[in-house]
């Protein structure tokens, strides 16, 4: 077993918690994919989860989302107006179902629990807001990948969540498809949802995070103001070497 | 070669010649195959995408029983059938022995466990692709399954098509629990197996190409509907 780092410079505490967790483990058999994580999302953050390949970036974000329960230690969801907060996520390669573009937009709305006289509208500004309204009847499937993203960044602002997981979004797209993608989630920032990206795009860190967690096999060896994890020369040498490339091949 | 050229010419005479007889048989293999798939199409599906999400003890057992049960042959299933609806049988009280409906309920039982295992491999290949993500936007583990079956419907179409052609064409189970009585039971297969049995091979393998033929057309018509349905890398416009 690791042993746990001591996060270095935390992030300013912010208010309005939504999701704690709190000595985090989680294990697939053998293999330890987070080691005694801790720490607190809160509304309208904007974090992103860097690291190397098998860090437990994608794991981090499945654990935040409930998609998978902790092994050892606690994920905690704090409620927002009495009721637990809304989250949702984006894939780097999302899935579409054999629907037209319209109908991907209704089944998430439907398995969000929106109420029907609702769907129709919120389906229309959500097209309108990633510029897919023209194609709404086309199947979602015959799009390219980025209007494939658009279509899934649609599907998170038509569900309206408090929480928005994005899981390397930009990663399989042409540079073009990558800016288009890359304002729109910081629009739906500045919209005031609480952004978790993973990334191996440190500019795209830069520019969309105010917030940057960094993990090494598992543990969280810093989470600061992404300021000064980019510009101050304190990092633990893990991170510091990430960011210069110098990590070896696992 | 005179026996086939024979048999086919034969053939093409009794599909032109509008035989009332031969129109009777076909008319009851596809009520009864028709018939026996939609029934086991939903269990067999339900069935399958449960398996494909659920997690129990004796889980991987169920599903190598499922397997096995691929290879059931139709004897033993109209057999056992057969056992059930006979009067003195649990069911005799049905009074449904030698009679079509008892040949649906021989070929759902036969078809069941192929449609079964066929979807539980369908939505479990689908779940790799798209479980997370359904998960994520709130699907129950079912649920998900449901809906990828509708997401897979091609799949779901070729194998029901599956077990359709392993109903219409299995003669075991229905000829022991239809009797093959002329116009009231007598299906392809089981004309087939009586001129076999007769001598008459001509006319025996002439309703062989009948059998085959009918399958073809519906083969046709489900691949032109699936044409007309949207697919990946086509635009269209479905509308759902």
């Amino acid at each position: 077993m690791n042993a746990v780092v001591p996060v270095l410079a935390p992030a300013a505490p912010l208010p309005d918690a939504l999701i704690s967790l709190h000595e985090a483990s989680l294990r697939f058999g053998e293999v330890t994919a987070l080691d005694r994580v801790t720490l607190t999302l809160r509304r309208a953050e904007r974090v992103a989860l860097v690291g190397a390949n098998g860090s437990g970036k994608t794991s981090l974000l499945r654990l935040l989302n409930g998609l998978v329960a902790a092994s050892a230690g606690r994920r905690s969801v704090h409620p927002v107006d009495g009721a637990p907060p809304v989250s949702t996520m984006l894939f780097q390669r999302p899935f579409l179902l054999h629907l037209s573009v319209l109908n991907n937009l209704r089944l998430a709305l439907w398995l969000a629990g929106v109420a029907a006289a609702e769907r129709g509208e919120r389906c229309r500004d959500a097209l309108a807001r990633v510029g897919l309204a023209a194609l709404a009847q086309r199947p979602a499937r015959a799009l390219s990948g980025g209007q494939q993203q658009r279509l899934a960044l649609a599907r998170a602002w038509a569900v309206r969540p408090d929480i928005l997981f994005l899981d390397e979004p930009t990663a399989s797209l042409d540079p073009s498809a990558k800016r288009e993608v890359e304002a729109l989630i910081d629009e739906f920032g500045d919209a005031g949802m609480t952004l978790v990206m993973s990334s191996h795009n440190l500019g795209q860190v830069r520019r969309l995070a105010r917030r940057v967690l960094y993990l090494d096999a598992g543990r969280l060896l810093a989470d600061r103001r992404s300021d000064d994890f980019f510009d101050r020369n304190d990092l633990p040498t893990e991170a510091a070497r990430f960011l210069k490339g110098e990590l070896p091949w696992n | 070669m005179d026996a086939f050229s024979q048999s086919f010419a034969l053939a093409v005479a009794l599909i032109g010649g509008g035989d009332a007889m031969l129109w009777q048989i076909v008319g009851l293999s596809l009520r009864v195959s028709g018939s026996a798939c939609a029934i086991g199409a939903g269990f067999g599906l339900l069935a399958g995408a449960w398996l494909a999400v659920a997690r129990f003890p004796g889980h991987a057992l169920v599903v190598g029983m499922l397997n096995t049960l691929l290879a059931l042959p139709s004897v033993v299933v109209g057999l056992v059938v057969y056992l059930m609806l006979s009067r003195s049988g649990p069911l005799g009280s049905w009074g449904i022995l030698f009679t079509p409906a008892a040949m649906v309920v021989a070929q759902s039982i036969l078809v069941v466990p192929l449609i079964a295992a066929l979807a539980r491999q369908v939505v479990a290949d689908a779940l790799r692709e798209g479980g997370d993500e359904l998960q994520a936007m709130g699907a129950g583990r079912l649920l998900s399954a449901l809906l990828l079956l509708l997401h897979e419907r091609r799949a779901v179409a070729t194998l029901l098509l599956t077990a359709f052609g392993r109903a219409v064409a299995e003669v075991g189970a229905v000829m022991i629990v239809g009797g093959n009585i002329a116009g009231v039971t007598r299906v392809m297969t089981t004309a087939i197996a009586l001129e076999t049995s007769k001598g008459d091979l001509p006319l025996a393998l002439a309703l062989g190409l009948v059998l085959l033929g009918v399958v073809a057309l519906i083969n046709l018509a489900v691949g032109l509907t699936q044409r007309r349905a949207p697919t990946p890398g086509l635009a269209g416009g479905w509308a759902g």
